[in-house]
């Protein structure tokens, strides 16, 4: 509601390590400018970019609404609802006095902090923190300063043709605009690791496919709806990601028939990052992201890593790979996976469980087993018949959901 | 000429509610709970219906449960609560003016589960005032149940300001019984800081037998129904797949069009009320004032004459309407709610409830204008003492 918030009419977004230079800058602006967009879409707002800041004309959306929106996008560092001001000094004072008395609930110290990033206005900095320090004391009540540890902080940024007047700092995501560091492939099991690896590589620029191994009948419809949920909870930081469901009950069944227990879970592995490598340069991407995390079960010791990944080139980034399970799972509840995670339905890498697996196999000892199938005919196999499909966010618009569902009819 | 004028008491359900119930009963028949595809199908049925009412209703999907009505939903906000936790304190708040289901509940948990509670009074238009929560809000108060619209006047609560109450003592919860509101007075559970709040499938155009329940996030409820712990245990019973569809699409149908909806009542209400006040001996309950009421209802007395009798004499012409609220309108007793509006017995005791849905029309208000102009004298004749 409109009412809920005065006086704001701008959101000010602040963005970028201050490392990127030059061109980079350029196609990291340019692609979170695409992000904001995205994310805004549906509503009323304006975006535009100046000199290394966002600017989101409400245009009578909400402020919480829009909040909400701009917490869920990489690359932001933080953002404030702004007042915008004419640059006469009257203007801005009065400007910064609304907002202090808009702060909910009222603050009994505050600070004012000027960046004048217009050299040519007429006050340095210091001077405008006086001047507006004092209009504020004399406008209002039970007011004190107090610049350490202020209740409220008033910032002020002075530009070329405006100056913003804001009362909060909301923290953003950080990390770097989904996409501007290239494309990977994920493999999501459905448990609580992978997603939260997936959630950490878009932190970093990275788009994600994700890549899902489904073992009908040995695992369930729900375990693969899972995985397609988990999808469209990480698109809520993406806006769209695909999911590539790679048929396995065959690959899953000769391994059974033909591989001693102890080696299977490696064998398997080996053949799932065959596949994934098979559908990263099918679909041009230059790496593998998995939810490894070192030492968590026998396929993710050093020496099953070794072993497993010596069939691929493609670098295999483990962004978990240093995290302790209760780090993993606080990040997962935080980022909204962690409830579909545990939902309790066999995945691929649970049905076949042997009772002892080698902790520490050989790549020789490895591959001399997999003779026993034929590794190749396996895996071409399996990446043709494997299928994909391009899930939303559930705050995405319904429409884009491809999604011919005959459910959806019932509605 | 059939006019049914009794939609506080239910609604004809929607024919394309009715077609997708129809539908669901008999294609997707499998229990959500079974491991085959049936059942898969059934559950994503229910995926469906939450995510789509999350939407509507502005919340996160794991923030619903199903009930098998407003009754239900009221009574597991209300014990759910109480029970689970009372040992934060014994003190429930409510109003003198609530549903039945939510006033018998605090009654029952009054006389039988020692708990204490404080029933606000009302002014003479219905309304709790929000001074009179915060003034009885006590270190022990565990909840606030207040309704949004009142189901016999229409008053609109002013559930905004006492939900900015509440949420400054943080051992309280608030509940708010919207059965009557959805749909007609637009509200935003976010924004008015409301724990848990209650719905009616009947009363928006889907069968009976289904209701909702917001739950927030993080609130655990003691159940009212213990068994297979579908709904995350707070509910369990096998799901009523079919209800569950019918209320996702009726509150779809009720929500997109809301405001165009309150504008379409807001005029029938307007010519009912303008035709009422041209005759003899007539006082309109629920004015035309927006801010405070709703505009679907219409409560209105006719002193001297047995609100039973009008009932059935606009009946004989095809008119439904009701005294009361249905479900205590076989009692014979002036209405609590009217009563505890400071109205006059004599008033509180001659009032009829015109309530209004979105396939009613004006042409249907002259008729029914028209009806009451012709019967009235004769009744006001006959029954005067």
């Amino acid at each position: 509601m409109a009412s809920r918030n005065l006086p704001y009419e701008f959101i000010l977004i602040r963005y970028g390590e201050l490392t990127l230079k030059g061109k980079n800058r350029k196609k990291f602006e340019n692609i979170l400018h695409e992000h904001v967009l995205a994310q805004l879409k549906d509503l009323n707002v304006k975006v535009s970019k100046t000199h290394g800041r966002m600017y989101v004309y409400l245009n009578g959306e909400s402020v919480d609404v829009v909040t909400e929106r701009l917490s869920r996008i990489f690359g932001i560092s933080s953002f404030s609802p702004a007042i915008k001001s004419g640059l006469r000094l009257d203007e801005i004072k009065d400007n910064a006095l609304k907002a202090v008395k808009a702060v909910d609930p009222p603050p009994s110290t505050f600070k004012v902090n000027v960046k004048r990033k217009n050299k040519s206005f007429p006050y340095a900095s210091l001077e405008m923190n006086h001047h507006l320090g004092a209009h504020i004391l004399r406008n209002t009540k039970n007011l004190r300063v107090d610049v350490h540890a202020p209740d409220v902080e008033v910032f002020v940024e002075i530009g070329e043709r405006a100056a913003y007047v804001m009362c909060e700092k909301i923290p953003g995501l950080g990390g770097l605009p989904v996409g501007s560091s290239g494309k990977v492939m994920l493999m999501l099991s459905g448990g609580i690791d992978s997603p939260v690896a997936g959630y950490l590589a878009l932190k970093r620029g990275l788009r994600f496919e994700a890549v899902h191994f489904h073992s009908f009948p040995f695992t369930s419809e729900r375990a693969k709806q899972k995985v397609i949920d988990l999808t469209k909870q990480l698109a809520v930081y993406a806006g769209h990601l695909k999911l590539h469901i790679v048929p396995f009950t065959r690959i899953q069944t000769e391994i059974q028939k033909v591989i001693p227990e102890e080696y299977s879970i490696t064998i398997m592995r080996r053949l799932m990052l065959r596949i994934t490598e098979g559908l990263a340069l099918k679909n041009q991407a230059l790496g593998v992201v998995t939810g490894e995390s070192l030492g968590q079960v026998a396929s993710q010791t050093l020496h099953s890593m070794h072993t497993i990944n010596a069939v691929t080139n493609f670098p295999v980034l483990r962004p978990l790979i240093s995290m302790d399970k209760i780090e993993i799972i606080n990040l997962s509840k935080k980022i909204g996976t962690y409830d579909t995670s545990i939902l309790p339905y066999e995945d691929c890498c649970t049905v076949f469980q042997p009772k002892s697996p080698k902790t520490m196999p050989t790549k020789e000892a490895t591959a001399r087993l997999e003779e026993r199938l034929a590794v190749d005919e396996l895996v071409d196999d399996a990446i043709r018949r494997t299928e994909t499909d391009i899930y939303a966010s559930r705050y995405a618009s319904r429409q884009e959901e491809d999604q011919t569902n005959e459910l959806d009819a019932l509605f | 000429m059939h006019v049914y004028f009794d939609n506080s008491a239910t609604t004809q359900p929607a024919p394309e509610v009715v077609e997708s119930v129809n539908e669901v009963l008999s294609k997707y028949y499998g229990n959500p709970s079974s491991i085959h595809g049936l059942g898969v199908q059934a559950e994503k049925l229910l995926r469906r219906s939450t995510e789509l009412i999350s939407e509507q209703l502005g919340i996160e999907e794991n923030e619903l449960v199903f009930t098998s009505g407003g009754t239900e939903s009221n009574n597991l906000a209300i014990k759910g609560i109480a029970f689970a936790y009372q040992a934060r304190g014994r003190h429930l708040m409510t109003s003198a003016v609530e549903h039945s289901s939510v006033y018998e509940v605090c009654r029952t948990l009054e006389k039988h589960f020692n708990f204490e509670v404080t029933y606000l009074p009302v002014d003479r238009q219905g309304r709790v005032s929000a001074e009179d929560v915060k003034k009885a809000m006590r270190e022990d108060t565990i909840l606030v149940s207040i309704m949004h619209v009142n189901n016999e006047l229409g008053s609109i609560q002013p559930v905004e300001e006492i939900g900015q109450i509440v949420r400054r003592f943080p051992k309280a919860f608030f509940h708010v019984d919207d059965v009557q509101g959805i749909g007609k007075v637009p509200l935003s559970i976010r924004q008015a800081h409301i724990d848990l709040l209650s719905l009616s499938g009947h009363k928006i155009h889907a069968p009976k037998g289904i209701g909702v329940l917001f739950v927030r996030k993080g609130i655990e409820l003691y159940p009212l129904l213990h068994g297979g712990s579908q709904q995350n245990a707070m509910r369990s019973g096998t799901e009523n797949v079919a209800g569950i569809v019918a209320v996702a699409k009726a509150i779809r149908l009720v929500k997109e069009k809301e405001k165009q909806h309150a504008e379409h009542f807001f005029q029938l209400k307007q010519r009912m009320v303008q035709n009422l006040e041209k005759l003899d001996e007539v006082k309109v309950n629920s004015p035309l004032d927006r801010r405070s009421f709703a505009p679907h209802i219409v409560n209105v007395s006719f002193p001297g004459i047995k609100p039973e009798v009008l009932v059935h004499a606009l009946e004989e012409k095809g008119i439904f309407v009701s005294t009361k609220s249905a479900c205590s309108s076989k009692i014979e007793q002036p209405s609590r709610i009217l009563q505890a509006a400071g109205m006059a017995r004599e008033q509180a005791n001659s009032a009829i409830r015109i309530s209004f849905s979105m396939y009613n029309t004006l042409e249907e208000v002259d008729y029914v204008s028209e009806a009451l102009a012709e019967i009235l004298p004769y009744y006001q004749k006959v029954m005067k003492v």
